[in-house]
């Protein structure tokens, strides 16, 4: 796979999860980026074009990408629940280090410290370090120092890693079922179950329950008497 | 460069379409007049698919939501920002005040957080109250009728309280608490810190037949694709032009002065067009200017005219003065009893389902006027910055921060919902020494003159905000919360955010009966040209502790019925 077809299917991983685009990879451009922008999310033009600018960018390089592959599984081990490559975690931090150009320079440098790190230590890049020296490497930079409000960069590094391969995780459809958000969907609002109520030993006052909408009249239409007072 | 003429004559030119401006162009329309209505963005209508944001998911954005192109994450719906490429502008000294401007049909009414609350008695005479600022020239009388027809046009929910400086309305029920929010309530009334439904314009019931009904999804910062909450384009501007108005919408229009007869009259407005970047003249019988209180101030200072040499409206020297913001600050707490929830769809309307008026009597404080408190928290739609520091919160615990490995899934899930927050919303007092003025040395990309600003708090303000954080961490402790952060000392202002963060700037055009120190009267027209009208925040006098949004539709449309009298008068 060449540079630009790696770039593109980078593109087409980002973009096109869940839907089947097998062989666009092959498509003429015009045809990949029709099926790419299926995927509205309201853009305006500038942002659209923007959007694309950076797709169409590749920051990290390949053996930078599966180091942040490899750190983002030890960091989100997969489970039954999900797993970092459904949730496209490695292009999201691709994606976002184009986003936020200040945070590349950090990022960069904390994976090439891994490497430095683990050749001093074991002999061997990181990815060619056993697993249980991963986790060793990891052990030492992946707690902050409660001494200090200055730590130091590969635990900055590791943070930010984190916290991007954390966000990445539970913004993904996997994640966001496994954390059990259950909303963003139309759906009639009558007040926190009675079951919740009571575990948290709460309750609708009960001379507030008037002011409270009635939903089987939801559809009716509003009027009012001359107070104001809703008649309807 | 030569400029276009607009053959059609107009009876109306409004500039803006937001709360004021889409409020004018309903009235003055359905009055029969023929309105051109000029907006700086583009056409935009929540329901059209291209551009709808609402029921989206993160993952459908290579960013997740991250805010990179919009000020509050990519879904909101305001094209724009506090900072817009292209359009700068400058301050004075020191000075931080922080624009928030939204280019878009319908402008900022398209994300607000449609918090509906009508001005009260005290509000229009404040210096009445405490010898601070100026009396407003109207009174709680003079607007409550239009009040009253904005709740049954628009639709407001909340809830009859006969609280003397909050009065009540023409309601829409309100939804029912959510558990965070019954939290709070407990937490406030332990002291004495009073807690009503909230006053939100969205539609917990049918109110016409045109718009549909809330669907509670949380999502009104995206703009109802059901037109279910209010937005100046699906709930002013449409209903206009679908009732036979004839509106002329000019969009991706910069308008960058109005210009004068020999007489000092307004006779319509250039702008110049965004995609062929020419500039185009509009006229018309009146001029209407909706542009939002500092971009106002921006046309008519850039409005100079042998007829009007200081700027039109401006012979008191008085546009631009008198900026001011609602004070700001905000909280977070942990509440431990809210860890491990059960899980059930908590989305509600979009913003609190209860909130706290302002409850206190000023002879007794340190600082004048007050603020209100608004809640959030609740098993939201996870967005970028989800997940970030997973277990931090496991210092209060007195277990392990940071690691690696699945433990952090667990965390995550177990401290989801168990945060939440306040803000405080206050008054501050409007001073002549905070205002917006013209930079000579800057324009944007239009070649119009940019605004610069001068602004800074005083100690009213920032014992105001002291005060919301002892409110805050008492009533936090009430809940059996955890405080979370420092609480903001001096050295930070006590946490006041900086002017314009909560983007309720409203004076530059203040109203008032006397020309010398005022820009408009009464009825929102300038003192200098009796045929230009201001409808949108620059002429309030004061803004209180409320959302300046509909206060503005209620001015804007009396000022609309005043119009449509003089133009039959044919006094303008």
């Amino acid at each position: 796979m060449n540079r630009r077809d790696s770039i593109r299917s980078l593109f087409l991983g980002s973009m096109a999860g869940g839907l089947a685009l097998e062989g666009c990879v092959s498509e003429p451009e015009a045809a990949i980026e029709q099926k790419l922008w299926e995927y509205q999310y309201g853009r305006t033009p500038e942002e659209q074009a923007y959007d694309e600018k950076l797709l169409g960018q590749q920051f990290f390089e390949n053996n930078e990408i599966n180091k942040i592959r490899r750190l983002a599984n030890l960091i989100l081990p997969p489970n039954e629940e999900g797993n970092i490559e459904e949730a496209k975690v490695p292009e999201f931090i691709e994606f976002m280090a184009k986003d936020f150009p200040s945070i590349q320079t950090k990022m960069r440098g904390g994976l090439m410290w891994i490497d430095s790190h683990s050749n001093k230590k074991y002999g061997a890049d990181f990815l060619n370090c056993k697993e249980d020296q991963q986790h060793e490497i990891l052990d030492q930079i992946a707690f902050n120092d409660p001494n200090t409000t200055e730590q130091k960069q590969e635990v900055q590094f590791f943070s930010l890693l984190r916290n991007l391969v954390m966000t990445g995780y539970f913004t993904s459809e996997a994640g966001i079922k496994e954390i059990g958000y259950v909303g963003n969907q139309p759906n009639v609002w009558d007040g926190v179950p009675e079951d919740v109520l009571k575990a948290h030993g709460m309750s609708y006052d009960e001379s507030w329950m008037p002011k409270f909408v009635d939903q089987s009249k939801r559809n009716d239409l509003a009027q009012w008497d001359n107070d104001g007072n809703l008649i309807s | 460069m030569q400029i276009i003429e607009n053959e059609k004559k107009y009876d109306v030119v409004i500039v803006g379409s937001g709360a004021g401006g889409g409020m004018a162009t309903k009235i003055l329309a359905d009055a029969g007049l023929k309105v051109a209505v000029v907006e700086a963005g583009p056409f935009f209508d929540p329901a059209n698919p291209a551009q709808q944001t609402q029921l989206k998911w993160p993952y459908e954005s290579p960013r997740r939501g991250a805010g990179t192109t919009r000020a509050f994450g990519e879904f909101d719906m305001a094209y724009g920002g506090w900072e817009i490429e292209g359009e700068p502008y400058t301050q004075v000294g020191n000075s931080k005040f922080d624009w928030f401007r939204s280019r878009m049909l319908g402008g900022r009414t398209n994300h607000w957080g449609r918090i509906s609350l009508r001005f009260g008695p005290r509000d229009f005479k404040g210096k009445d109250r405490d010898g601070l600022g100026d009396n407003w020239p109207i009174s709680y009388e003079d607007i409550k009728p239009y009040y009253d027809k904005v709740d049954q046009l628009i639709g407001v929910f909340g809830s009859k309280e006969n609280i003397y400086n909050e009065p009540d309305g023409y309601f829409l029920p309100a939804p029912k608490p959510r558990l965070h929010e019954l939290y709070y309530k407990k937490g406030a009334e332990k002291s004495g810190v009073k807690v009503i439904p909230s006053r939100l314009s969205i539609l917990t019931k049918r109110i016409n037949n045109e718009r549909g009904i809330c669907f509670y999804c949380s999502q009104c910062s995206r703009s109802c694709s059901v037109y279910g909450d209010f937005s100046a384009g699906s709930c002013l501007i449409f209903p206009a032009q679908k009732s036979g108005g004839q509106v002329d919408l000019y969009v991706n229009s910069m308008v960058r002065e109005v210009e004068v007869d020999g007489e000092g009259k307004a006779k319509g407005v250039l702008f110049i067009n965004k995609e062929d970047r020419k500039e185009y003249r509009i006229s018309g019988k009146v001029v209407v200017l909706a542009a939002s209180a500092c971009s106002t101030a921006r046309i008519l200072l850039n409005s100079k005219s042998p007829q009007h040499p200081n700027g039109l409206g401006n012979s008191s020297n008085m546009v631009g003065k008198y900026l001011h913001d609602s004070t700001g600050s905000d909280r977070m707490a942990f509440v431990p009893e809210l860890m491990n929830r059960k899980r059930y769809n908590e989305d509600g309307v979009g913003g609190m389902h209860l909130y706290s008026p302002w409850w206190l009597d000023n002879k007794k404080l340190d600082f004048p006027r007050g603020y209100h408190i608004e809640v959030w928290g609740g098993l939201g739609m996870p967005s970028y910055g989800s997940g970030f520091n997973p277990n931090d919160l496991n210092k209060y615990l007195g277990l392990k921060v940071g690691g690696y490995g699945n433990q952090l899934r667990e965390d995550v899930k177990k401290f989801y919902g168990s945060v939440m927050g306040m803000s405080g919303r206050g008054e501050s007092i409007a001073r002549e020494e905070n205002y917006c003025e013209i930079d000579p040395t800057t324009v944007d990309e239009f070649g119009i003159p940019v605004l610069r600003f001068n602004y800074s708090w005083s100690d009213f303000e920032r014992k105001q905000a002291r005060h919301m954080h002892n409110t805050f961490e008492e009533i936090i402790e009430n809940m059996g919360g955890i405080v979370l952060g420092e609480k903001p000392g001096a050295d930070r202002d006590y946490g006041l955010l900086n002017p314009g963060r909560i983007i309720h700037e409203v004076g530059t055009t203040r109203m008032g009966s006397d020309p010398k120190k005022s820009v408009v009267n009464e009825f929102e027209q300038l003192h200098d040209a009796k045929n230009v009208f201001i409808v949108d925040a620059g002429p309030f006098v004061s803004q209180a502790d409320k959302n300046p949004t509909w206060t503005i539709l209620a001015l804007s449309w009396r000022t609309s019925e005043f119009i449509i009298q003089e133009l039959k008068k044919q006094n303008i």
